[in-house]
């Protein structure tokens, strides 16, 4: 057997709020040995990262953390700052979610790789100068020469998560914990750098812990995995045996929280509601008072589409694409040229005034969920206030009945209405979203990215309560994401694109099981088959 | 499997987000106390001028700067004295002076005759009152009356015009808190609303409504204060309006800044996706949403427009005597700090106190209500 190099033994982590203490983690058990890879699985709220922050020292000032985390014999929970500091970001280092906040904008990427260089490494200026140029070859960051002296803002999300992966690898370390590394990226950019992880785990010999909520990436990357739920370790076991034969509940909950089911195409027969033909978008910036030229930058080029009634168009492209501008150009919410017709009246470039009589009809849906709903407003107040525009003339008593159709329409209690958004979870915040909509009775809904936020489980009962509100009231839906197990969940018709352009348009079943071009080809095996895209990437370098 | 329940939810207690930050700042003592002070200084301010013995403007000539003192004026031994000064002060020679509680009786005599006026002479003395005359002798030379002695409570001491500095005092945290106060509203009700429109509407308007503050901005203080009182002449009204009209700048600028980012919340976007009217998503979304940071700027702002006063006030551009304020308070007591100390530290330490009371309970609300937390 290999060396245990950390071992957590009954971790607990609470946090004082002013609702009483909260319990994160209860009591946690988990070991990494040399050279593997083990994965923390679980959804938002279960403790995974809170576990490996405790060990590292990394708890918010609220947050007390409990029993043995050992590395190489060494406790590390308790253990005072400075020595700490000792294993942390040398021997133990870690990767976050977020590339674009974890670097100081304000240095150059070849300043902040240098700096543990020569904290850590005790290296000289020049000697960490030339290693950090070496780490920038390893992480595959092209031009690594030029690189060096770029500000975090000139690199794209991509190359910022090789940035962090390249200081985190600064002093060759025994244990890198990836948190989320690839959540916040693109399908084909995330089997980029798992392929790069992988890779470089072969090279390097360290062990990764990754902590994540995908369980895609897990099958493709991890030897062991952990499954983690409310703070407590569910199940544990290599890879395979997890993914083909769980033993818990909770496990084969998980894995069967993928989507699934397809929606049957509408009929040719049924009515157009809305078309849309060659919308451009075009952002500018500069000009006006004392600014210099301006710079224009097509978002959305040339786009047409139409939707008939009970039609899903799914529209799928990565981020930049121009997917979500489109939908708020089809809105009236940005000016766009081009023509969009509703029902046989052309609504583009109507007043915010003239809109209006449209506005009830027309509905959309935001991704973020804690973003979309006001802090300050009651539900009950969030979900009629589209009713107050449309129709100012019924009373509050009844206003006050249709809230509770609308809630009870998305499964939610009716009592809920005078609670504030911040007592939801991201799925009931979803809902509110979904019956703030609802509850005009629209014709057409345009819902930009709804589960993008949400756990897969969530994610998955959202999915059957949009496609159950679409039956009972004959809706269309345009669904716009970049998640293609959800789009070919949902959508009868689909559209893939790519910086403002349509690269591929047809049914879901020819676009999925055929795709003509390269770009959608790459785009559906990043998504569905990362084991063999990983694979191929080792081959490769290795 | 079905037993597994994933997005439960909780039915417990609702709490609003001002309830949650009601709760945050109870836990925070500092800010506590400062509230329960400026509790007190509020009813100081409305009660205390009633309350307080003596008038702001009542003079006691006999007692100019007196120091501070839980004693009464005069002390005791002092009486016989003060009532020798009086009667010598009347033109008559005191025969014998003798004090018996709190009255007093005093023989004198005259070469002149005297008649029953000569007690008036007596009356004058802010000591003494109700004087009469028990004996006068047949030829008008000799008299013998018995006066009443006043002794007066000065615990924060006398100014040079023989005020009491407590009633003054009063009065000045009433005056100091009303400007404070008044001059906040007026910034508040202004900055508000214009930082919100303009951040609401944005491009052009926003500009042109900025570029206004900026301007304004770039006005001198002083001078437009000066300009105000040669116009309209010297009134506290007139303060209140000149300091809500330059503070209401900073407020506009901070609403904006929020505005601007609220403006890019997707339940902004969500609201006009629903057709909702602008002035209907500023009044619904933005300004209450703004409210945080605007709470906690102006329990900031109130100590700032106080202090502003006190700084107009010493340079004799705003509150005028009788009338008094902190600052003028201040103002006057640091004519002489050696001689008179007293006149300078409980008005400066009244001051002291309010501001630190604003301030703590400003960084309390601020961390109370900080939006990243939820």
């Amino acid at each position: 057997m290999t060396e245990t190099i950390l071992d957590l033994k009954d971790i607990t982590v609470s946090f004082d709020t002013p609702d009483g203490t909260v319990e994160a983690v209860r009591g946690v058990n988990m070991q990494v040995h040399q050279g593997e890879t083990v994965a923390i699985v679980g959804e938002s709220g279960s403790g995974k990262s809170q576990a490996m922050m405790a060990a590292m020292g990394l708890l918010a000032d609220n947050g007390t953390a409990t029993g043995s985390a050992m590395y190489r014999g060494t406790e590390l929970i308790g253990l005072p700052l400075a020595r700490i500091n000792k294993i942390r970001g040398a021997k133990i280092t870690m990767i976050f979610q977020e590339p674009m906040t974890s670097l100081d904008p304000l240095y150059t990427i070849g300043q902040q790789i240098c700096e543990p260089l020569q904290v850590h490494g005790k290296l000289s200026r020049a000697r960490a100068k030339a290693r950090a140029l070496e780490l920038l070859e390893l992480v595959q960051i092209p031009n690594a020469a030029e690189r060096v002296k770029a500000y975090p803002h000139e690199l794209s999300g991509g190359q910022r998560q090789r940035v962090m992966i390249a200081m985190a690898l600064a002093n060759d370390p025994d244990l890198l914990i990836a948190d989320e590394p690839t959540t916040a990226l693109d399908v084909t950019i995330q089997a980029d750098i798992l392929g790069l992880l992988a890779d470089l785990q072969k090279r390097l010999g360290m062990s990764i812990l990754f902590i994540t909520h995908d369980l895609g990436i897990v099958d493709a990357f991890a030897d062991r995995v952990y499954v983690m739920r409310h703070g407590q370790v569910v199940e544990e076991g290599p890879t395979d045996q997890i993914f083909n034969a769980p033993s818990e509940d909770y496990t084969k909950l998980l894995l069967a929280a993928e989507p699934e089911g397809e929606k049957a195409p509408v009929p040719d027969t049924a009515p157009e509601v809305l078309t849309a033909d060659d919308v451009v978008v075009t952002f500018g910036s500069g000009g006006g008072f004392l600014g210099g030229k301006r710079r224009e930058v097509k978002a959305v080029k040339h786009v047409s589409l139409s939707l008939h009634k009970g039609q899903t168009l799914g529209i799928v492209g990565e981020s930049g694409s121009g997917k979500s501008t489109l939908g708020r150009a089809i809105l009236q919410l940005l000016p766009a040229t081009g023509r969009v017709v509703f029902s046989g009246h052309d609504i583009s470039g109507l007043t915010p005034h003239q809109m209006r009589a449209y506005r009830r009809d027309l509905q959309m849906v935001f991704q973020d969920p804690y973003g979309s709903l006001s802090p300050r407003m009651t539900v009950g107040e969030i979900i009629t206030e589209g009713l107050l525009v449309h129709e100012p003339g019924i009373s509050g008593k009844e206003r006050d009945q249709r809230a509770m159709d609308a809630l009870r329409a998305v499964d939610l209690d009716p009592n809920v209405r005078r609670r504030f958004p911040h007592e939801f979870s991201g799925g009931q915040r979803q809902r509110i979203a979904i019956a703030r909509a609802v509850i005009l009775r629209p014709t057409v809904m345009v819902l930009d990215e709804p589960t993008s936020a949400l756990d897969r489980s969530v994610q998955k009962q959202i999915i059957a309560l949009l496609r159950d509100i679409q039956q009972e009231l004959d809706l269309s839906y345009i669904f716009i994401s970049h998640d293609l197990s959800v789009v070919r969940a949902m959508s009868d018709t689909v559209m893939v694109m790519k910086d403002g352009d349509v690269v591929e348009q047809g049914p879901t079943q020819t676009i999925f099981d055929n795709p003509r071009s390269d770009y959608t080809r790459h785009l559906m095996r990043a998504a569905f088959d990362l084991k063999s895209v990983l694979r191929e990437h080792i081959e490769l370098t290795g | 499997m079905a037993d597994i329940q994933i997005d439960e939810l909780d039915l417990g207690t609702s709490r609003s987000l001002w309830a949650t930050a009601w709760l945050r700042l109870r836990k925070n003592k500092a800010a506590m106390v400062s509230l329960g002070v400026l509790i007190i200084y509020v009813l100081i301010g409305i009660f205390g001028p009633m309350m307080t013995p003596y008038g702001h403007d009542q003079t006691f000539r006999d007692f100019t700067r007196e120091p501070a003192s839980l004693e009464r004026y005069p002390r005791v031994d002092e009486i016989v004295p003060a009532a020798e000064r009086v009667v010598t002060r009347s033109r008559l020679q005191a025969e014998e002076i003798v004090l018996d509680g709190d009255t007093i009786t005093i023989t004198a005599t005259s070469r002149r005759e005297m008649d029953e006026r000569v007690t008036r002479y007596i009356d004058r003395s802010d000591i003494f009152s109700n004087t009469r005359i028990l004996e006068m002798s047949d030829d008008n030379l000799r008299v013998t009356m018995q006066a009443d002695v006043n002794r007066y409570l000065f615990i924060f001491g006398t100014d040079t015009n023989g005020r009491d500095q407590l009633a003054r005092l009063a009065i000045a945290i009433r005056i100091s808190l009303l400007v404070g106060a008044a001059a906040t509203v007026v910034a508040l009700a202004i900055g508000v609303l214009y930082g919100a429109i303009a951040g609401f509407i944005g491009g052009m308007t926003d500009n042109i409504m900025m570029r206004i503050v900026d301007i304004l901005y770039s006005l001198p203080f002083i001078f437009f204060v000066i300009l105000l009182v040669v116009f309209f002449g010297n009134n506290v009204f007139l303060m209140f309006i000149a300091i809500g009209a330059i503070e209401w700048l900073d407020m506009a600028r901070i609403v904006r800044g929020q505005t601007l980012s609220l403006r890019r919340r997707e339940f902004v976007s969500a609201a006009e996706a629903m057709g909702v009217r602008p002035i209907s998503i500023v009044k619904r979304h933005i300004i209450p949403n703004t409210l945080g940071p605007v709470i906690v700027y102006t329990t900031l702002m109130v100590p700032k427009v106080i202090l502003l006063e006190s700084f107009l006030s010493f340079l004799g551009l705003g509150v005028q005597n009788p009338l008094t304020s902190l600052g003028l308070m201040i103002s006057e007591g640091s004519r002489d700090i050696q001689g008179t100390p007293y006149l300078l530290i409980y008005p400066a330490l009244a001051l002291t106190i309010l501001l630190f009371a604003l301030n703590f309970l400003g960084d309390g609300l601020r961390d109370a209500l900080d939006p990243k937390d939820r």
